[in-house]
C-alpha cells in the first residue's frame, strides 16, 4: 500500500475542515446540509483507506509499514521531521477512531437538524471542528516522533474546548470548556517538560529511534522514570485519570454526539493511546510503571463510584468512561510490569504489551458512543438529560432501548459481548502482577454493571415520569418539541444499530487470540469462544456483574429495595459521592479563587503598582509637572516640530553625502 | 553601484513623513494614500531583500551592506547591513508599518500629523535594526521616542499625559545608560563598528573600565526596552494608553529593538555574557512568572495583552542567555512571532474598542455572535499568544525552551527553563479568561448593533492570520534565515 494513501487518512478531514472553513461557511446558504455530507464523505474514505491500511499491516512483515520522512527544521542539534509511524497499533487506532468518527457524523445529520442555533451559521461551524478534531486525533495516532504528536494532541485538545464550548453564549458551556482546556494544559506541561528531558538527553523525537534508545546508558534510570512519567501527566490529563479528572463531566455541555466522540474514540483515546505507543519506553521503569497501574485502578473505582449517584444520564456515562479507562490505563501498566519483571524488555515484547489495554479501548470505543448516542436520542424524545423525568420509554423507542442494551451488557462485560473480552484480560494480567489493584477493580466491575443497569431501568423501565413538564428541564438541546415520545429518525437509528452489532461481536477478534497476535505477541494461548467459560476468572467476574445487574433490577425495577433508604443509610457517603468528593471545590474555590487569584497574584498585583511602580511614579510626578509645561508649549505646532525634526534628518543624508 | 536596498527601506517611511506634513493639509485621503504607498514599497524591498539573501554556506554573515564615512574624526560611518538576525525583524517592522497604517484608516483627528509621526516612527525602528553603526544605531532609537510620545500623548487615551511622560521618561533614562556604554565602547576600542566588535569580542577586560560594566549599561538600556522585570512598568501605561496602531507598532516592532540589542551585546562579551547568564536568566524567569500573574488580574482588554507582553518577552531573554544556537535561535524567533502575534492582539483589542466602545473586561461579553468574523482572528491570535501548535507561538516557545533546557552552557539551564514553561500553563489561564470574557457568555442587546470587521479590516486581519499560520507550521522559514545570524554568536559559547 502506497504511503500516499496513508497520508490521505490525515489529510481528508483536514481537506474537508478547510473547505467548510474557508469556502462553505463564507459563501454558502447557511440552510444547507453540504457541510454534513462532505464531512462524512471525507471521513467515509478515510475509513475505508484505514481498513486497507489495517489489511495491509497484516500482511506486511513484522506488522510494520515504512513511510519516508520530510525533513522539516533543522537548527544546530535540533532536527524536526515529519513522518508517520504505521505500525499494529496505529492501524488498529485508526479504524476505530475513522469508524467511530464516521458513525457519529452520520448521527449528527439528525440530531443537529433541530440544535442549530436559530439560523446562524452553527451547522458548518459544527462540521468544520467535528472535520478537524477527526484529522487531529488521526495526526496524534499517525506521527512517528512524540513532537509531533505534541502538536496534534494539543489540536485536539483545542477541539475538544471549541466543541464542548459549541454553544458558547451559554455560560455553562463556555466555562467548561475553559475547565476541559485549562486541566488538560497541566498533565500537557507533564508532557512538555518530558519532551524537553527527552530533547536534551537523546537529541531526537522520533519514537522508534527512542524505543531503541530508551534503557541505553543515554536515557535510563531516573531520567527515564522523570520522563515517563511527565508522558503519563499529559495521558492524565487528556485520559482523566484522577485526579486530573475533573473536566470530563462537565465536557458533556458540548452537544451529544460530541461526547460521544470525546469519549469513544478521540480525545480520551488519545491518552491511553500515548501510554501504550511509549509502552517501550515505561518498560524500563517499574516505576513508572506502577504509578500507571496504581493511578488507573483507582481512577476505575473512584470514578465509578460516583457514577453510582448521579441523576443525570450524560453524567453516568461520563462517569463510566473514566472510570473504564483507568482499566485500560491498569491494563497497560500491570502488562508493562509483568514483561519488565521477566526482564525481557525488548521492543517487539513491550509493543505486544499494550495489546491488553489498547483491546479495551477498542471494544470501548464502540459500546460507548453507542450508549452516548443512545443517551442523545433519548434527550431527543424528553428534551430532558435528567433521569427522573424520564421512565418507560422501551414502549416508545424501541431501537433506542434495544442497542442501550447490548452497549450496556457489553460495559458490564457479560458473556460473549465485547466488552467481557477485553475486560476479562485485564483483570487477568492484574491479578497476575498486581494482586491488590485487581480487588479494587473486582469492586469495580460490580459498581459498573449496578450503575449502567440502574440507568437503563430508570430510562426506560417503568412508567413515563416526565408528563408533569413544569418541572424545571435544566438545559438540553431539544427544538421545542414537548414530551412527544417518538422514535429517532432514521438516519440516527442506523448508525447506533451499526455500532451496536460492533458492541457485540468486536470482542471475538481476540476470543482465540487474534489481536494479541497481531499485536506481536508470540506465546497467545488460543482460549476460545466457548474454552473462557471453562477458566475461573471468567466466572467470577460474571457472577460480580451479575449481582451488580441484579442489585439494580431489585431497586430501581421491581423496586423489592427502597433506593432512598439506602442513600439514606449510607448519608455521608452518598453526599460524598454526589458531591463528587468535593474536588471542583477544592481546585476551583479554594485553590484557584481563593490561593491563586485571590492571594498569590493580588500580592503580586499589589507590588506592580505600590512597589514598583510606586518608585517610579515618584520619580515621574515631577517630570509631570514639566512635561505638561512642554506639552503647552508645543500644541498647535506639532507639525513644525515634525518639519524641524524633518529637516534635522534631511541635514544629516546631505552631510552624509556632501562627506561621504 | 548595486540598489541600496537598506538605504531604500528605512529612508522611503521618511520621505513619506515629510510628504504627508507638507503636503497633506486638509486632504485626509491623500495623506492616507500617500501613507499606504511609502510603507508598501519599503515592504516589498523588504521582502524581495529576505528572498535574495545568500543562504549559502561561505556567504558573508552581513548582506546588503552600505558604508559610506560619516564622522571621520570619530570613526563614525554611515554603514547599514543586516545579518539573519536583523532581517527578520526589518522586514517584521516593514509590515507592522503597512499594518497600522491600513489598521489607522478611520482616523481622523489631525490625520496628517498622526500619519507623518507614524511614518517617522518606522523609519527610526528600521533604522535602529538595519544600523551597524553605534552611533547611527543610536540616533536612530533616539529618534523613535519623538514620535511615540506624540501619538500616545495626543491620539492616546486615558491618563495618556502620564503614560506619554512615563515612556519617554524610561526610554532616556536607559539610552542615558547606554549611550554611557556606547562612549565607553567606543574610548576602549576606538570603533563604532558592530561587525568589528562582534569579531573583537572586546577582549578588553585589562581596558580602565571592566568589560562587565559597560555591559550591564549597555544591557540596563536594552532591558527597559524589552521590557525585564522589574524595569516594565511603562509599558502596560504605554500600551494601554496608546492608539491602536501604536500599540501595536509598540508591542510588535518596538520592544524587539531590546531584544535585538540584548543579543547583539551578547556577542560583543560572550565571557561577560556566560559569566552573568544566571543572573539574567533569573530576571528572564521572574518576568515570565511575575508578567503571566499580574496578567490574571488585569480587567481592562488591552491592558490584559501588555502584561502578557511582559511575560511573553521573558522567553526572549531566556534564550538569549541559554547561549546555545537553538535557545538564541528561539529566542530570535519568539521576537518574531510576538510582533505578529501581540500586534494582531493589539489590532483586534483596539478594532472591539473602537466598535464596541467599551474595553473593561467584566462590560464585555458575547460578541462571537455580533462579530463573528473578527471574533475568529481574535481567538486565533489569543491562541497564538497561549502557544498552541500550528501558530507561530508555540514554533518559537517550544524552540526557546527546547534550547533553553539542553544548554550546556549555563549551569542550572534546565530549573530556570522549567520555571519559564509554567509561565505557559498561566498563558492558557489568562488568554482563555480573555477569550471567554470578551467573545463568550450570553449575547448583550446593548451591542447588537455592533460592526464586524469591514473589507480593509479583513484583509489586515487575514494577513496577520496567514503570516501567524505559516512560521506555525513551517518555522523554517524564518528560523533558515534566523541561523545564519545566530550561529556565529553561538559558536562563541562553544
Amino acid at each position: 500500500m502506497s504511503s500516499q494513501l496513508i497520508w490521505l487518512i490525515f489529510l481528508l478531514p483536514v481537506i474537508s475542515f478547510l473547505i467548510i472553513s474557508l469556502l462553505i461557511k463564507p459563501f454558502v446558504n447557511r440552510e444547507s446540509r453540504i457541510a454534513g455530507y462532505l464531512t462524512i464523505l471525507a471521513i467515509g474514505t478515510s475509513l475505508a483507506l484505514s481498513l486497507l491500511t489495517l489489511s495491509a499491516v497484516m500482511s506486511a512483515p513484522n506488522h510494520k509499514i515504512e513511510v519516508p520522512d520530510i525533513s522539516w527544521l533543522t537548527i544546530g542539534n535540533l532536527n524536526v521531521h515529519v513522518g508517520l509511524l504505521v505500525d499494529s497499533l496505529t492501524a488498529v487506532m485508526l479504524v476505530v477512531v475513522t469508524l467511530v468518527s464516521l458513525m457519529v457524523q452520520v448521527y449528527s445529520l439528525g440530531y443537529m437538524k433541530d440544535n442549530w442555533d436559530h439560523g446562524n451559521t452553527a451547522y458548518h461551524r459544527y462540521y468544520a471542528w467535528m472535520s478537524l478534531f477527526t484529522a487531529s486525533m488521526l495526526g496524534v495516532i499517525l506521527a512517528d516522533s512524540l513532537l509531533l504528536v505534541f502538536v496534534f494532541w494539543e489540536m485536539v485538545g483545542l477541539c475538544s474546548y471549541l466543541l464542548i464550548g459549541f454553544w458558547f453564549h451559554r455560560p455553562s458551556a463556555a466555562n467548561a470548556a475553559k475547565k476541559a482546556f485549562i486541566v488538560t494544559r497541566f498533565g500537557d506541561f507533564g508532557f512538555l517538560v518530558a519532551l524537553l528531558l527527552i530533547f536534551a538527553k537523546t537529541q531526537t523525537f522520533d519514537i522508534e529511534e527512542l524505543y531503541g534508545i530508551a534503557g541505553t546508558a543515554v536515557l535510563a534510570g531516573s531520567v527515564l522514570t522523570w520522563a515517563a512519567i511527565g508522558i503519563f501527566a499529559g495521558a492524565m490529563g487528556k485520559s482523566a485519570q484522577f485526579p486530573l479528572h475533573l473536566w470530563l463531566p462537565d465536557a458533556m455541555e458540548g452537544p451529544t454526539p460530541v461526547s460521544a466522540l470525546i469519549h469513544a474514540a478521540t480525545m480520551v483515546a488519545a491518552g491511553v493511546f500515548l501510554v501504550a505507543r511509549t509502552l517501550p519506553i515505561f518498560v524500563h521503569s517499574i516505576e513508572a510503571l506502577t504509578t500507571v497501574a496504581i493511578i488507573g485502578a483507582v481512577t476505575a473505582i473512584f470514578a465509578a463510584s460516583m457514577g453510582l449517584v448521579m441523576t443525570d444520564i450524560k453524567r453516568v456515562v461520563a462517569y463510566s468512561t473514566i472510570s473504564q479507562l483507568g482499566y485500560m490505563m491498569l491494563g497497560l501498566g500491570a502488562a508493562g510490569i509483568g514483561i519488565a519483571r521477566g526482564g525481557e524488555t525488548g521492543i517487539e515484547a513491550a509493543k505486544a504489551a499494550a495489546a491488553v489495554g489498547i483491546f479495551h479501548l477498542f471494544n470501548h470505543a464502540f459500546f460507548k458512543a453507542l450508549l452516548f448516542l443512545g443517551a442523545g436520542s433519548v434527550n431527543h424524545a424528553t428534551g430532558t438529560f435528567d433521569m427522573r423525568l424520564m421512565g418507560g420509554l422501551r414502549k416508545a423507542m424501541p431501537w433506542t432501548f434495544a442497542t442501550f442494551l447490548i452497549a450496556s451488557l457489553s460495559l458490564a462485560g457479560i458473556w460473549p459481548l465485547s466488552g467481557f473480552w477485553s475486560k476479562d484480560e485485564i483483570l487477568a494480567v492484574a491479578l497476575e502482577n498486581q494482586p491488590v489493584l485487581f480487588y479494587l477493580a473486582m469492586i469495580t466491575v460490580f459498581m459498573t454493571a449496578f450503575y449502567i443497569f440502574r440507568v437503563l431501568f430508570l430510562t426506560f423501565g417503568g412508567e413515563y415520569r416526565g408528563t408533569s413538564h413544569e418541572t424545571h428541564v435544566p438545559r438540553g438541546a431539544h427544538g421545542g418539541h414537548g414530551p412527544h415520545l417518538h422514535e429517532s429518525a432514521p438516519v440516527m437509528v442506523a448508525p447506533m444499530v451499526a455500532l451496536s452489532v460492533l458492541a457485540i461481536a468486536s470482542g471475538w477478534w481476540n476470543a482465540s487470540g487474534g489481536f494479541a497476535r497481531f499485536m506481536g505477541e508470540e506465546h497467545v494461548e488460543a482460549i476460545g469462544f466457548f474454552g473462557v467459560l471453562t477458566h475461573g476468572l471468567p466466572w467470577l467476574s460474571l457472577i460480580v456483574a451479575g449481582s451488580g445487574i441484579l442489585l439494580a433490577y431489585l431497586m430501581y425495577s421491581r423496586k423489592v429495595i427502597s433506593a432512598e433508604r439506602i442513600g439514606s443509610a449510607f448519608k455521608p457517603l452518598y453526599t460524598l459521592f454526589s458531591r463528587k468528593y468535593y474536588f471542583d471545590e477544592l481546585y476551583e474555590n479554594i485553590i484557584v479563587r481563593k490561593i491563586l487569584i485571590g492571594g498569590l497574584f493580588v500580592g503580586l498585583e499589589k507590588i506592580d503598582t505600590y512597589g514598583v511602580d510606586g518608585v517610579v511614579n515618584t520619580v515621574a510626578k515631577g517630570a509631570y509637572a514639566d512635561g505638561k509645561a512642554l506639552r503647552r508649549l508645543q500644541t498647535g505646532q506639532l507639525q513644525l516640530y515634525g518639519l524641524v525634526i524633518g529637516i534635522g534628518i534631511l541635514a544629516i543624508i546631505l552631510v552624509l553625502y556632501l562627506f561621504g | 553601484m548595486s540598489f541600496s536596498y537598506l538605504s531604500a527601506i528605512v529612508f522611503l517611511p521618511l520621505v513619506g513623513a515629510i510628504l504627508v506634513a507638507l503636503f497633506g493639509g486638509g486632504r485626509e485621503k491623500l495623506v492616507k494614500y500617500l501613507s499606504a504607498v511609502f510603507t508598501a514599497v519599503p515592504l516589498v524591498i523588504a521582502v524581495i531583500a529576505f528572498l535574495n539573501f545568500d543562504r549559502s554556506a561561505g556567504a558573508s554573515i552581513y548582506q546588503f551592506e552600505e558604508k559610506a564615512v560619516w564622522i571621520p574624526a570619530l570613526n563614525a560611518n554611515y554603514h547599514l547591513g543586516v545579518d539573519g538576525l536583523s532581517l527578520p525583524l526589518v522586514a517584521l517592522t516593514a509590515f507592522l508599518g503597512l499594518m497600522v497604517v491600513l489598521i489607522s484608516w478611520k482616523i481622523h483627528t489631525r490625520v496628517r500629523e498622526y500619519f507623518a509621526w507614524l511614518l517617522l516612527l518606522e523609519a527610526s525602528i528600521l533604522g535602529v535594526f538595519a544600523s551597524l553603526d553605534l552611533l547611527l544605531f543610536f540616533i536612530f532609537w533616539e529618534i523613535e521616542i519623538i514620535p511615540m510620545y506624540f501619538l500616545i500623548s495626543v491620539w492616546g487615551s486615558g491618563r495618556k499625559e502620564y503614560s506619554s511622560i512615563k515612556y519617554v521618561i524610561f526610554t532616556l533614562a536607559g539610552s542615558a545608560l547606554m549611550l554611557a556604554g556606547i562612549l565607553s565602547v567606543y574610548f576602549t576600542t576606538g570603533s563604532l563598528d558592530i561587525v568589528d566588535l562582534a569579531d573583537k569580542q572586546l577582549a578588553m577586560v585589562q581596558s580602565i573600565m571592566p568589560a562587565s560594566l559597560i555591559f550591564f549599561l549597555l544591557i540596563t538600556g536594552f532591558a527597559v526596552k524589552l521590557p525585564v522585570a522589574p524595569l516594565h512598568t511603562w509599558l502596560p501605561d504605554a500600551h494601554t494608553d496608546a492608539p491602536t496602531a501604536g500599540s501595536v507598532m509598540l508591542a510588535g516592532a518596538l520592544i524587539k529593538m531590546g531584544g535585538y540589542g540584548i543579543i547583539r551585546v551578547v556577542s560583543f562579551f560572550p565571557q561577560v555574557a556566560r559569566d552573568y547568564a544566571p543572573l539574567m536568566l533569573t530576571l528572564a524567569v521572574i518576568s515570565v512568572l511575575y508578567g503571566a500573574a499580574v496578567t490574571l488580574r488585569q480587567t481592562d482588554l488591552k491592558r490584559l495583552i501588555a502584561y502578557s507582553s511582559v511575560s511573553h518577552m521573558g522567553l526572549v531573554l531566556l534564550g538569549a542567555f541559554a547561549l546555545t544556537e537553538v535557545s538564541l535561535t528561539g529566542a530570535a524567533l519568539q521576537m518574531v512571532s510576538h510582533g505578529l502575534l501581540t500586534g494582531l492582539l493589539f489590532a483586534m483589542a483596539g478594532f472591539t474598542i473602537h466598535n464596541v466602545e467599551e474595553r473593561r473586561l467584566d462590560k464585555l461579553g458575547g460578541l462571537a455572535r455580533q462579530m463573528p468574523v473578527a471574533a475568529v482572528v481574535f481567538s486565533i491570535a489569543s491562541l497564538g499568544s497561549l502557544g498552541l501548535p500550528l501558530t507561530s507561538g508555540f514554533a518559537a516557545e517550544f524552540i526557546t525552551l527546547a534550547g533553553s533546557f539542553s544548554s550546556q552552557v549555563v549551569n542550572g539551564a534546565p530549573v530556570f527553563t522549567l520555571l519559564a514553561a509554567i509561565g505557559v500553563v498561566l498563558a492558557a489561564g489568562y488568554i482563555l479568561w480573555l477569550i471567554q470574557r470578551t467573545l463568550y457568555g450570553p449575547v448583550k442587546e446593548q451591542y447588537n448593533e455592533v460592526k464586524d470587521a469591514d473589507t480593509l479590516e479583513r484583509v489586515y486581519m487575514f494577513t496577520f492570520v496567514a503570516l501567524i499560520v505559516l512560521v506555525g507550521i513551517y518555522p523554517a522559514v524564518l528560523t533558515d534565515i534566523i541561523k545564519l545570524g545566530i550561529a556565529p554568536i553561538a559558536g562563541l559559547f562553544g
